[in-house]
């Protein structure tokens, strides 16, 4: 076993690149549980994205286009499951599970053609001196563009809960929705809004890992990240910073058992593969142990407005 | 304008009607989406429908097959819909029955070659023990710590499958199997063996097991007073709470329940038309069952019906690629579509549609 072949600067960049789709999707997610609604299917949101990203970007050679399409499917994909449990106030955790299997069998029928094909990738970043800094420079700003933009849409998700009206309102829909609608605010259409918002950031999430992180198309290579997501949200306490620290965190494990792996540590094979899985159980008992519910007060039940 | 208006009672004509319209309107949708594929859907739908049961050509291979899928899925199915009328969602039963299949074939390779006759009781009871274990882990955490079981029964399918692997290439590996992954072919030894029980008719212990337990479930629902409490659990928390119901038994028994059957039909699986431990044996019947037990309304007798159905579109699909090319995934979308439109037209049983203005409140 030979742990000096794990750069320690290398790790780090690789742990951001890592837990970007995770990040992107939980993110999504956590705007989606804030209005009130729990939403299952990030998993089959996330690997349309995947598909979807990756044919596009294959097509048009432009991997720009491919996550723009990426966001678009899993959203529009995001709405049958907003429709389904909004409008016909069908059981939101089956219908989340439908949507994962939805996605996971259409994707692969998508898919199919596009198998063992290479695709255009996103560019690393010229952040002009930034990058040529020692250590940090190769750790922090020689990434591409996504890394930053899942950063950033962090913060603006962060403001947007905090800062602003329409965020109350959101968060109102969340915390009471018959309170919300009282006040005259429509519930269903915050909640479509942000079901949509969701299905975007797990699209992008999704298309992030089969045109950057892999980069290749291979059916079901998801592999539970989505439903990784919807962990770090509990973790998370529904906030968005502690999304990113769930995210890096999760990032972190997973680079490390790839690591431990490839150095050939006298572990077994079958524990460090299903490492990130066990590290995702332990951190939920922790939480849930310790008692720190902050769960929106309407997630997951059904509203009918009733005159 | 429309409005939806809440029934003062479900309607008990939409709970049966519902499963059939979801049913017409996937074969609608699903004949557009292989239209859309090229290929002729009146074609598609009759040979995933039709043809496994009645095409004088493939029906008598393909009938006796609907029982051994369905005999899986029903019992899968069964162990679920008690959680699920609970509001418990166990949706780890693929890594219950994985791990049912490991300690089950692992408990009769132990005693690799013996005859004796009770190695095949002896593999049912470690199976059932595997899958039980397995999703007692959820189970405790819930009653313990309150933690979420969908994440962590979900979670667990993963590390069962990174087990699978492990085993089928190192504790379970066959050792006259020349290095290859996989374990000794179970079917192929007499005492393991899972055989078919009448000829020609895919009947064998799992399918009897599935036909047993969808009557143990009808009692258990209708006629006993756990059954009762189950649902009152999941219809009304607080009042069953108030009627001295103990949440934490509900808990590990509709769990423990799922994770027994599954890890049972894992075993039989194993022990019969998978014959062997290998890393890929499992076929995703876990996460089928869910849409199993939801097209059957959560109902022993529902799911039953909606087992033979949910089979029927497995080997109408492998037809279908056989005989249309139709791609493989494309029977996925369509069991998933299926559960869709289930949800979607699922609204008419608890409401009604006005038609009409809108009163002012």
């Amino acid at each position: 076993m030979d742990f000096g072949s794990i750069n320690p600067v290398l790790l780090v960049a690789s742990v951001m690149v890592s837990a970007t789709p995770i990040l992107l999707a939980a993110i999504g997610e956590t705007v989606v549980e804030r209005s009130g609604v729990l939403n299952l299917g990030v998993e089959g949101m996330m690997i349309t994205g995947a598909v979807v990203g990756f044919a596009v970007a294959v097509n048009t050679g432009d991997p720009a286009s491919g996550f723009a399409a990426a966001a678009l499917a899993s959203a529009v994909l995001s709405l049958t499951f907003g429709v389904l449990t909004q409008i016909f106030l069908s059981n939101q955790v089956a219908t989340g599970l439908g949507l994962t299997l939805v996605g996971l069998g259409l994707s692969s029928l998508i898919g199919k053609p596009y198998e063992g094909m290479k695709s255009p990738t996103l560019p690393k970043l010229d952040l002009g001196p930034l990058s040529d800094l020692p250590v940090v420079g190769r750790m922090l700003f020689s990434h591409d563009i996504m890394v930053y933009l899942a950063l950033g849409i962090v913060a603006l998700v962060w403001m947007f809960l905090k800062f602003t009206r329409a965020g109350l309102i959101l968060r109102a829909a969340g915390e009471n929705h018959d309170a919300a609608h009282a006040l005259g605010y429509h519930v269903v259409r915050v909640r479509l809004m942000a079901i949509f918002f969701g299905g975007a950031c797990a699209g992008l999430g999704g298309a992030y890992l089969s045109l950057v992180r892999v980069p290749q198309w291979t059916e079901g290579m998801t592999a539970g990240a989505g439903w990784i997501a919807l962990a770090i949200v509990v973790f998370a306490s529904w906030r968005p910073w502690r999304v990113l620290v769930g995210a890096y965190l999760f990032g972190g494990v997973t680079v490390l058992q790839l690591n431990l792996q490839a150095a050939g540590a006298d572990v077994p094979v079958a524990l460090l593969s299903a490492s990130p899985y066990l590290v995702t159980i332990l951190v939920l008992v922790i939480i849930s142990a310790r008692g720190a519910h902050a769960a929106p007060g309407s997630l997951g039940r059904p509203f009918h407005a009733s005159q | 304008m429309i409005a939806l208006e809440k029934r003062p009672q479900p309607s008990r004509g939409w709970l049966v009607a519902a499963p059939l319209l979801a049913v017409v309107l996937t074969m609608l949708v699903g004949g557009a989406m292989f239209a859309a594929l090229g290929v002729d859907p009146v074609e598609a739908i009759r040979t995933i429908f039709w043809d496994p049961l009645f095409n004088p050509q493939f029906a008598s291979y393909s009938r006796p097959q609907l029982l051994v899928k369905a005999g899986p899925l029903i019992l899968i199915a069964i162990g679920l819909s008690l959680g699920f009328r609970a509001g418990i969602w166990n949706i780890g039963a693929e890594g219950q029955y994985i791990m049912g299949a490991i300690c089950g074939a692992g408990a009769g390779l132990a005693f690799y070659p013996s005859e004796s006759l009770l190695i095949f009781p002896l593999m049912a009871l470690a199976g059932a023990l595997g899958g039980w274990a397995w999703a007692m882990i959820p189970a405790l955490f819930k009653t313990r710590f309150g933690t979420n079981e969908i994440l962590v029964s979900l979670m667990l399918v993963y590390v069962a499958e990174s087990i699978l692997a492990s085993v089928s290439s190192g504790l379970l590996r066959n050792p006259e199997g020349m290095g290859f992954p996989g374990s000794r072919n179970l079917a192929q030894w007499d005492a393991a063996a899972n055989r078919e029980l009448l000829a020609n008719t895919g009947m064998h212990w799992g399918v009897v097991a599935a036909f047993v337990s969808v009557i143990l479930a009808y009692v258990l629902m209708s006629r006993h007073v756990l059954g009762f409490n189950i649902r009152l659990s999941g219809d009304a928390p607080r009042a069953a709470r108030f009627a001295g119901v103990r949440p934490a038994r509900i808990i590990i028994f509709c769990l423990g329940t799922a994770g027994a059957l599954a890890g049972l039909a894992g075993l039989f699986e194993v022990a019969g038309p998978a014959g062997q431990i290998s890393i890929d044996f499992n076929s995703g019947y876990g996460f089928t069952a869910i849409i199993v037990a939801f097209l059957g309304r959560l109902h022993p007798v529902g799911i039953l019906l909606a087992g033979l159905l949910m089979a029927l579109t497995y080997i109408g699909g492998e037809l279908a690629q056989l005989m249309l090319g139709v791609p493989g995934a494309s029977i996925q979308l369509f069991q998933g579509m299926l559960l869709f439109f289930l949800l979607g037209v699922d609204v008419f049983t608890n409401y009604r549609l006005r038609l009409g203005r809108r009163e002012v409140a």
